[in-house]
């Protein structure tokens, strides 16, 4: 087991209150495995990949702990947090364009990115991982404003797993490309898990499709929990929440024709995190909720992988 | 015939002193009709937003002309009566200082002077409706307090209150989850029936395909391929089409893997050519159509 997070609760002190953007969050990951981490705008997927590198300001650890390769990581502690970063676990952030030192050439910034973390530099690895992502070797002498955006994504996906990191934190990487481009980061992605270069990888994205192409599972949130957690092929074509399945439906895809076909969105907005309604957070715009949902659905494994928290799956 | 493009070219003056010169769009003619979704696709630095803003008169023309039933743009109170636009950002069109409602009231201010309050309340609440909003809900609040999605249906609002002939959507739903983004191409399909005729930019090629009865793709500014959407995407033949539709990530299919030169044997070099009819309404700028196998 590559990674246990549990009871996880992350919230965002405001002046009106804690924010409980992570709530009770549980899962695990094995080796090798790409998790897919899906979900609209504040559920909170933003939030655990960043609890899990970097707390910042107005984060605050509540409750829950995260468990690396058997060591537990002091999440809280931005100080011993540092032990880990970029060794253990590294991140890539989604506006690579701002991401590397505008002033420096790039070559020149890894080395001194590596010199600050007690590492010299491998010249002939970085190069190997630079044919792997076909980017030609002279962008080390580059200045990053010379690069597009998708080779700056790429490039910052070199640095970020020059160390081999365990966990890798992909946060919305793809979101700003065009989708050809998107298509070379995504399997750039895949190539280093392949490699090994990453031990496993948490893939955030609001993008089903772009997900279901490359994670093995895939995780949907909703207002701070987890809703489903299955295998990639099982979510996309028999998912058991009502929230999935409305929100699976509601994609429109091409090689589809949609001449009198209407697709249907889901009516309603999540609940505020500020102070979240007891029991289902999804009751208010879920067409099958009942009496039973004024209680909050457990997580159960409806299937050897396949966790649901509803009453009704 | 309502919205026009005639061999549209805007050219901008980069590098040092203006030097150099550089065609954003070049050379671009199609047409929207009324009660039609025209949809424009493009990766980024294709032009598309270049040509939407030409439109809406916020970018000059270089040289071509774009007409609006018959009248050429121009950016006057008359031209934005029958030709308005939404943009990508619903969050950075509102004052938010202001409630959302107050672009309702800009409207009848400089448009509609001579309405009565009472009459032009009951304006905006029906036309809300009409957008599938909740007055009650969405009036009188503050942007924060309101979605994206609920903002950017107020904004199709606000231009449906003008006597509204051309709608142009610039990546209206990209900012949108999933689950409120299809409501917004709902409501744009059902604008149609009232007789408008919508352009809707977009980079994303599953949205255009849901929406659209016309699909331009654009390439550095450039046509390479329009027609009917379902010529364009179930039988494209430009290689760059095929390679976009390719590229696209589908839920549950793999990944078409192969760039498809089996099928194109010139895909490699890129050939491009003059845009000519490939068959009724099916236009590609290829100009080694004529030896493609199909």
């Amino acid at each position: 087991m590559s990674l246990r997070v549990s009871e996880l609760r992350v919230y965002y002190r405001t002046l009106k209150g804690d924010v409980k953007a992570l709530d009770d969050v549980s899962f695990t990951m094995r080796d090798g495995e790409i998790l897919g981490l899906a979900g609209e705008s504040g559920c909170g997927k933003t939030t655990l990949g960043k609890s899990l590198i970097r707390l910042d300001g107005r984060m605050r650890h509540m409750g829950g702990t995260v468990e690396l390769d058997g060591r537990e990581l002091p999440i809280g502690d931005d100080r011993r947090m540092n032990e880990f970063r970029f060794h253990e676990v590294s991140l890539i952030p989604q506006y690579s364009m701002s991401a590397m030192n505008p002033t420096r050439k790039i070559g020149k910034m890894v080395g001194e990115l590596l010199r600050s973390r007690g590492v010299t530099l491998d010249r002939a690895e970085l190069e190997s991982r630079l044919d792997l992502v076909e980017l030609p070797r002279t962008v080390l002498g580059n200045y990053p404003i010379e690069l597009s955006g998708g080779m700056k994504q790429r490039m910052v996906m070199v640095i970020s797993t020059l160390l081999n990191p365990s966990l890798l934190i992909a946060d919305e990487v793809t979101s700003a490309l065009d989708v050809s481009t998107q298509k070379a980061v995504a399997k750039a992605l895949t190539g280093f898990r392949d490699a090994g270069f990453v031990k496993s990888m948490i893939f955030v994205t609001h993008d089903l499709a772009l997900t279901s192409r490359i994670a093995d599972t895939i995780m949907v949130m909703y207002a701070g929990r987890l809703a489903e957690k299955a295998p990639a092929g099982v979510m996309v074509t028999a998912p058991r929440h009502p929230y999935t399945k409305l929100l699976i439906n509601s994609l429109p895809e091409v090689g589809v024709r949609y001449a009198d076909k209407k697709l249907a969105g889901i009516a309603g907005s999540p609940p505020s995190l500020l102070d979240p309604p007891a029991g289902c957070r999804f009751r208010d715009r879920c067409p099958l909720a009942g009496d039973e949902c004024a209680q909050e659905p457990p997580v159960a494994e409806v299937e050897p992988g396949h966790f649901v928290a509803c009453w009704k799956a | 015939m309502m919205l026009r493009l005639d061999n549209v070219t805007k050219v901008y003056k980069v590098g040092a002193f203006g030097g150099k010169a550089f065609a954003a769009v070049d050379g671009v003619s199609f047409d929207v009709r009324q009660g039609e979704v025209v949809s424009l696709i493009g990766e980024s630095g294709s032009g598309k937003s270049t040509i939407g803003r030409m439109i809406l008169g916020l970018t000059s023309i270089t040289t071509g002309s774009i007409t609006v039933d018959g009248v050429p743009v121009k950016a006057a109170k008359e031209y934005y009566r029958h030709v308005q636009g939404v943009f990508q950002d619903p969050f950075s069109c509102y004052n938010p200082v202001f409630k959302a409602d107050r672009v309702f009231r800009m409207i009848k201010d400089s448009y509609y002077p001579e309405v009565s309050g009472a009459e032009w309340d009951e304006r905006v609440r029906s036309t809300v409706q009409d957008v599938r909003l909740n007055p009650g809900q969405v009036l009188g609040k503050y942007p924060h307090q309101l979605s994206g999605g609920q903002l950017q249906r107020l904004l199709i609002a606000r231009a449906l209150l003008l006597d509204i002939k051309l709608l142009v959507a610039d990546e209206i739903t990209s900012m949108l989850d999933a689950s409120t983004r299809i409501d917004v191409l709902n409501l744009l399909a059902e604008l149609k029936e009232r007789g408008l005729g919508v352009l809707y930019v977009t980079h994303d090629l599953s949205l255009g395909n849901y929406l659209a009865e016309r699909t331009v793709v654009l390439r550095n500014g450039t046509v390479v391929e329009m027609g009917l959407t379902e010529k364009v995407f179930g039988d494209p033949l430009h290689p760059y089409t095929r390679k976009l539709l390719a590229a696209v990530p589908r839920l549950n299919a793999p990944w078409e893997d192969a760039e498809p030169t089996g099928v194109c044997r010139y895909h490699a070099a890129g050939a491009s050519g003059p845009l000519l009819e490939a068959e009724a309404g099916h236009f590609v700028a290829c100009a080694r159509l004529g030896d493609c196998p199909r």
